[in-house]
C-alpha cells in the first residue's frame, strides 16, 4: 500500500533528516515508529502527505509516487489519509462539529451526510455532548479525539498519528491508544509515531525503529528498543 | 453542487467575518479610513475643478467699438471670430443693451442718470466679450485681433480698443498656474490612492496572516484551493461593502454638514458671493451620488476581494 524508496531529507543547513530509509506498510496494518525527538519520525510522516519533499527517493501510495501528483490528485490523496497531529491541528474559529465537518466538505460531500456523520463520528470519541465547543473549550484529550473524529470521519485508506499522545496525560493517552486500536482492527491502516513505551507496548504489532534519520530496526513483535 | 458549494462558501466567510470579531472591525475602521480618502479626492477635484471653471469663466478678452461702428460690421467680426478653433464662445453687447444693463444698474441713483441724460446721446460702446478655451489661448486671439483692420463701411477702423493687455499679466499667470495645479492634484491623489491601497493590502493580509496555520490543515484535509480561498475572499468583500457603506455617510455628513460650517466660519447667513464655495459639495455628492456610490463601494469591494485573493494564496503552497 505504502513504499518508501531510500528516501532521503537533507535540509539546507545540511543536516539529514532521513537517510535512505526504505520500507512497505501493507493494507489493514498498524505499523509504529519509535525514535528519539530529532530522529525523523515527523519528517517521515510529513513526506506521505506531502508536506514536505524528498531530497531524493520517492514515496509510493498504492504504486503512485506521491511528489509526482498533480495538485488535483494531490487533494484527492490526502482526502484518502487521515492525519492526527501532536499540537491537534484544528481550526481555532470552528467548533469541534464545524471542524469535522469541513474535512466532509473538503471531501465533496452533502449537507445530508455530514448532518449524520458527524454526530455519529463525535460520539464515537464520547464527545457527543462537545460538539458545538470550540477547541479553546475543549482539554488536551478531547481536542485529540476530535482530531481522530475528524480522521475517521471520511473513512479513510490509512490514519497517519504523529505523537498523537504526546500532550496527553496518562488516562488520556490510555483512551486515545483504544480509540485508534479499534479503527486499525475495523480495516484502516494505522502509522502511528510515539517515544512513548507505554504506548508501544498497549498497541504491539509491526515496530520500526528509528535512529539519527535511518530505520535501524523493523520488527514484527512490537518490541521498543532504543 | 455547485450551488451547494457557493452556499458554504459564502456561508463560511460570513460566519469567519463575525467571528473574527475586533480583527473585522479594526478591518473595516482601516477601510473605511482609506475609502474616505478616496472619497477626499473625488470631493477635491471637484472643488478643484469648479474653482478653476469659476476663475476661467471670469477671464475673457472685450473688444470695445468705436460710438461710429455699424453693428452689421461688429456681428462679421463675430462670426469671423467664432470660427477661431481657441474660441469657446463670443457674446455680443450691443450699444442699447450697455445703455439699458448701465440704467438698470444705477436705476436708484438719480444723480448718475441726470448725468446721463445730460449727454443726451448714448456714450456706451458696443462691445464683444470673447471667452477662450483655455487662459492660454487669449494672447493667441489678442494677436488675431490686433491684426485684424477691420473697418467700417466708411473704411474708418471699427476696433477702438482690446482689453487683452491691460490684464495680460493675469491670464498669462492663470494660463500657468491652473496647469501646474492639475497636474499636483493629479500626482496627490496617485499618491493618495497608491498608500490606500497598500493599507488595504496590508491590513488583509495581517487578518488571514493570523489564519495561516488553519490553511495549512485546510489543505491537508484535502481541500481545494478555492475552497480554502473562497471564504476569505467573500470576507474581504463584505469588509469592502461594509466599509464602502460606512464611507459614503461620512461623505454624505461631511458634503451636507461642511457647507454649514463654510457659511457659520464665514460669518455670514448666505449670500451669492459664496456660491461659488457654498453648495459645491452638497450639489456635487447629490447630482453624482451614482458614480460616488460606485467608485466607493466598487474600489472597497474590489480591493477587498484581490487583497484577500493574493494573500491566501502565499500559504497555500502545502
Amino acid at each position: 500500500m505504502i513504499y518508501f524508496d531510500k528516501v532521503t531529507r537533507v535540509y539546507p543547513d545540511e543536516s539529514i533528516a532521513l537517510d535512505e530509509v526504505s520500507f512497505t506498510v501493507e493494507p489493514k496494518e498498524f505499523v509504529t515508529i519509535v525514535g528519539h525527538s530529532g530522529a525523523g519520525k515527523t519528517t517521515l510522516m510529513k513526506m506521505l502527505i506531502a508536506e514536505d519533499r524528498p531530497t531524493h527517493g520517492s514515496i509510493f501510495f498504492e504504486s503512485k509516487n506521491v511528489h509526482k501528483l498533480r495538485r488535483k490528485e494531490m487533494n484527492k490523496l490526502r482526502r484518502r489519509i487521515g492525519t492526527v497531529f501532536q499540537d491537534f491541528r484544528l481550526i481555532r474559529d470552528k467548533t469541534a462539529y464545524e471542524n469535522i465537518a469541513f474535512a466532509m466538505e473538503a471531501s465533496g460531500k452533502s449537507d445530508k451526510e455530514i448532518a449524520s456523520d458527524v454526530p455519529y463520528v463525535l460520539d464515537l470519541v464520547d464527545l457527543g455532548d462537545k460538539m458545538w465547543n470550540f477547541p479553546h473549550q475543549l482539554s488536551g484529550g478531547e481536542k485529540q479525539r476530535v482530531a481522530i473524529a475528524r480522521a475517521i470521519v471520511n473513512q479513510p485508506d490509512i490514519i497517519i498519528a504523529d505523537e498523537p499522545t504526546g500532550n496527553l496525560d496518562p488516562i488520556n493517552i490510555m483512551e486515545i491508544v483504544k480509540i485508534i486500536h479499534k479503527i486499525n482492527e475495523l480495516g484502516t491502516t494505522i502509522l502511528l509515531t510515539t517515544h512513548n513505551k507505554e504506548v508501544v507496548d498497549m498497541i504491539g504489532g509491526r515496530v520500526l525503529t528509528m535512529e539519527k534519520g535511518k530505520v535501524i530496526r523493523d520488527d514484527k513483535n512490537g518490541k521498543y528498543i532504543l | 453542487m455547485l450551488f451547494t458549494y457557493l452556499k458554504r462558501i459564502i456561508r463560511t466567510g460570513f460566519v469567519n467575518f463575525w467571528r473574527n470579531g475586533f480583527l473585522s472591525l479594526a478591518a473595516l475602521i482601516v477601510l473605511t479610513l482609506s475609502l474616505t480618502a478616496f472619497g477626499a479626492l473625488i470631493f477635491g477635484s471637484a472643488f478643484g475643478r469648479t474653482l478653476v471653471e469659476e476663475v476661467k469663466s471670469k477671464v475673457d478678452i472685450n473688444v470695445y467699438f468705436s460710438l461710429s461702428a455699424e453693428e452689421s460690421a461688429i456681428l462679421d467680426l463675430k462670426k469671423i471670430i467664432e470660427q477661431l478653433p481657441e474660441v469657446d464662445g463670443v457674446e455680443y453687447i450691443s450699444r442699447d443693451q450697455a445703455l439699458a444693463s448701465f440704467r438698470n444698474k444705477w436705476k436708484d441713483n438719480t444723480l448718475i442718470l441726470q448725468g446721463l441724460d445730460e449727454i443726451g446721446d448714448n456714450p456706451f460702446p458696443a462691445v464683444l466679450n470673447i471667452m477662450a478655451k483655455e487662459p492660454s489661448q487669449y494672447a493667441g486671439i489678442a494677436g488675431f485681433l490686433d491684426g485684424k483692420d477691420s473697418l467700417s463701411k466708411s473704411g474708418t477702423a471699427i476696433i477702438d480698443k482690446v482689453n487683452y493687455n491691460q490684464n495680460k499679466l493675469v491670464i498669462e499667470r492663470l494660463g500657468r498656474i491652473i496647469p501646474a495645479v492639475q497636474k499636483g492634484g493629479l500626482i496627490l491623489a496617485v499618491i493618495l490612492v497608491i498608500v490606500a491601497v497598500i493599507i488595504i493590502f496590508n491590513t488583509i493580509r495581517l487578518i488571514i496572516y493570523n489564519s495561516k496555520d488553519e490553511i495549512s490543515v485546510m489543505k491537508l484535509v484535502g481541500a481545494s484551493n478555492s475552497y480554502i480561498r473562497g471564504p476569505f475572499v467573500m470576507s474581504g468583500i463584505m469588509y469592502g461593502l461594509i466599509s464602502g457603506i460606512l464611507t459614503l455617510a461620512v461623505l454624505a455628513i461631511f458634503a451636507f454638514y461642511s457647507d454649514l460650517a463654510i457659511l457659520k466660519f464665514a460669518g455670514v447667513q448666505g449670500t451669492q458671493d459664496f456660491s461659488l464655495i457654498v453648495n459645491v459639495f452638497s450639489s456635487y455628492f447629490r447630482q453624482n451620488f451614482g458614480e460616488i456610490f460606485a467608485i466607493i463601494l466598487g474600489s472597497g469591494v474590489i480591493l477587498g476581494a484581490i487583497s484577500s485573493y493574493l494573500a491566501v494564496r502565499r500559504y497555500l503552497n502545502v
